[in-house]
């Protein structure tokens, strides 16, 4: 490559101890700008430690990290203010007179311009976890982190969403790091996927199927395979 | 809760039975004066403007008293709450003071403070107190952690963090306390004032006792019983509109 773009997340040998436990290993992660990075591994291996470290709300991370350009946060679970109406809930730390019109685009951008004046309480799961998505948008983030954001939801509500997130990405052209443990949703939506293992990144896989990409594209299964088995899953029945 | 008309029919037909009763004579008036007898001394009370006067030390008293109490609790478990060195450095004393009867204190009391308006005062913040302080303490204690981590990464600062986050956050419970603490301040009010005194509803009863005016002893006990029950009335209308977000499904 003869110019290489500037990063969003160049982090060098991150390492992360709970109490005599290596959870991170010296993990070594570069995201460029508008790449989406899946970050994949058995439940244990560092990831959302990982992604935590990277949202800045792990203070006692060692090794060298940086991040640049606005970031944003989704949980696994909304984490919205239940004593927030859903627009105060997006404007939330949102600075500056526009803030409400951005607001008003950020809820309409993800379906729901009508509900700013609910509580949080009234609406559904997946609802919820729009909102929060639209409180990631308003930031106009570089960088998305997102652990495990369709994780709670049913499976029909996961695909609609997944939908929304390359939908989102095509217009926003954010960089993202998603963390999941869902082998189809990590090659659906990303351009590269690591896996973790033992707290150090085990593998890197391109994935260079095209967007927008559905389950039966050529070449889906065979990666789908490769990742099953890196992440000590037998693929067929019978293994 | 809306209000059924069927509920009254108890309160009415015991009242009614009362009165039936200390007419009849099986109530001697000496022990329990009826209530319209009751209600005469308190038309009586009223106008000649000795009631208001006592009903308005007392009041005074007891707003004083919640107020010291309050706010000292408020801030007490708040800094426990908030911070560790707090926690550390306050926790322990309060807990171990709230395991004696504040009521049982009242010898003590008498001899640190005497036998006037401090005294009465001091056992009213006392008795409010400990409700606020344990359930500050407990309402920040109980704030969703993943709350205030999203918080952070929506970039609030820590200042913001308290007021979007811990203050409402711990609100539901700091109501708790505060009717709590208004139960605790009348009762302690009712026994400091029957420690000496020039005025107030404690005053007016003893004085009542001396003179045999039963009716208005139990005028006394009605007027205590309604003052509570105005209070309660009152924070629950406050908590209703405070925290509408939790009754979510009704209010939109």
């Amino acid at each position: 490559m003869a110019s290489r773009p500037e990063g969003v997340v160049t982090a060098t040998g991150v390492s992360r101890v709970f109490g005599g436990t290596t959870v991170l290993d010296g993990v070594h992660l570069r995201i460029e700008k508008g790449e989406v990075v899946a970050l994949l591994g058995e439940s244990g291996s560092g990831k959302s430690t990982l992604l935590r470290i990277l949202a800045g709300l792990d203070e006692e991370a060692t090794g060298e990290f940086t991040t640049s350009g606005s970031k944003a946060v989704v949980f696994q679970e909304h984490r919205l203010l239940p004593w927030k109406r859903v627009a105060e809930n997006v404007a939330l730390g949102v600075r500056g007179g526009d803030a409400p019109a951005r607001t008003a685009t950020a809820l309409e951008e993800v379906g729901l311009a009508d509900r700013g004046r609910a509580w949080p309480s009234e609406l559904s799961g997946g609802q919820s976890q729009r909102v929060a998505f639209a409180r990631a948008l308003v930031r106009e983030p570089d960088l998305l982190l997102l652990d495990e954001p369709f994780g709670a939801l049913d499976a029909l509500t996961r695909l609609k969403m997944q939908a929304l997130f390359g939908r989102l990405r095509a217009r926003h052209g954010f960089a993202a790091l998603l963390v999941t443990h869902d082998v189809e949703e990590a090659l659906l939506l990303s351009d590269r996927l690591l896996v973790l293992d033992r707290g150090r990144i085990a593998e890197e896989i391109e994935v260079d199927l095209g967007h927008p990409r559905s389950v039966d594209v050529p070449g889906f299964n065979a990666l789908r395979r490769r990742l099953l088995a890196l992440l000590h899953v037998p693929a067929d029945p019978e293994e | 809760m809306r209000f059924r008309p069927r509920r009254l029919i108890t309160p009415i037909a015991l009242v009614a039975g009362w009165e039936g009763a200390a007419q009849a004579g099986v109530l001697s008036p000496d022990k329990l004066p009826p209530p319209s007898q009751v209600a005469e001394a308190a038309w009586r009370l009223t106008l000649d403007g000795s009631l208001g006067l006592h009903l308005l030390e007392s009041v005074e008293r007891a707003a004083l008293g919640l107020l010291i109490g309050g706010l000292l609790g408020l801030i007490l478990g708040a800094l426990a709450g908030l911070f560790r060195n707090g926690d550390d450095l306050v926790d322990p004393p309060v807990q171990a003071a709230r395991m004696l009867p504040h009521l049982g204190l009242v010898p003590l009391l008498i001899i640190w403070v005497g036998i006037g308006e401090s005294l009465k005062v001091s056992l009213v913040a006392l008795g409010a107190f400990f409700p606020i302080y344990l359930n500050t303490y407990a309402g920040i204690r109980d704030i969703d952690e993943r709350l205030v981590e999203a918080a952070r990464t929506c970039g609030l600062t820590q200042l913001e963090r308290l007021r979007h986050v811990v203050l409402p956050g711990a609100m539901p419970s700091l109501f708790l306390g505060l009717r709590l603490a208004f139960a605790a301040g009348w009762l302690s009010l009712v026994v400091g004032e029957q420690v000496n005194g020039q005025s107030g509803l404690g005053f007016m009863m003893m004085e009542a006792r001396d003179f045999s005016q039963t009716e208005i002893v139990v005028l006394g006990l009605i007027v205590y019983a309604a003052l509570g029950l105005l209070s309660d009335l009152a924070l629950r209308t406050a908590e209703r509109r405070t925290l509408s977000w939790r009754r979510g499904l009704k209010a939109s």
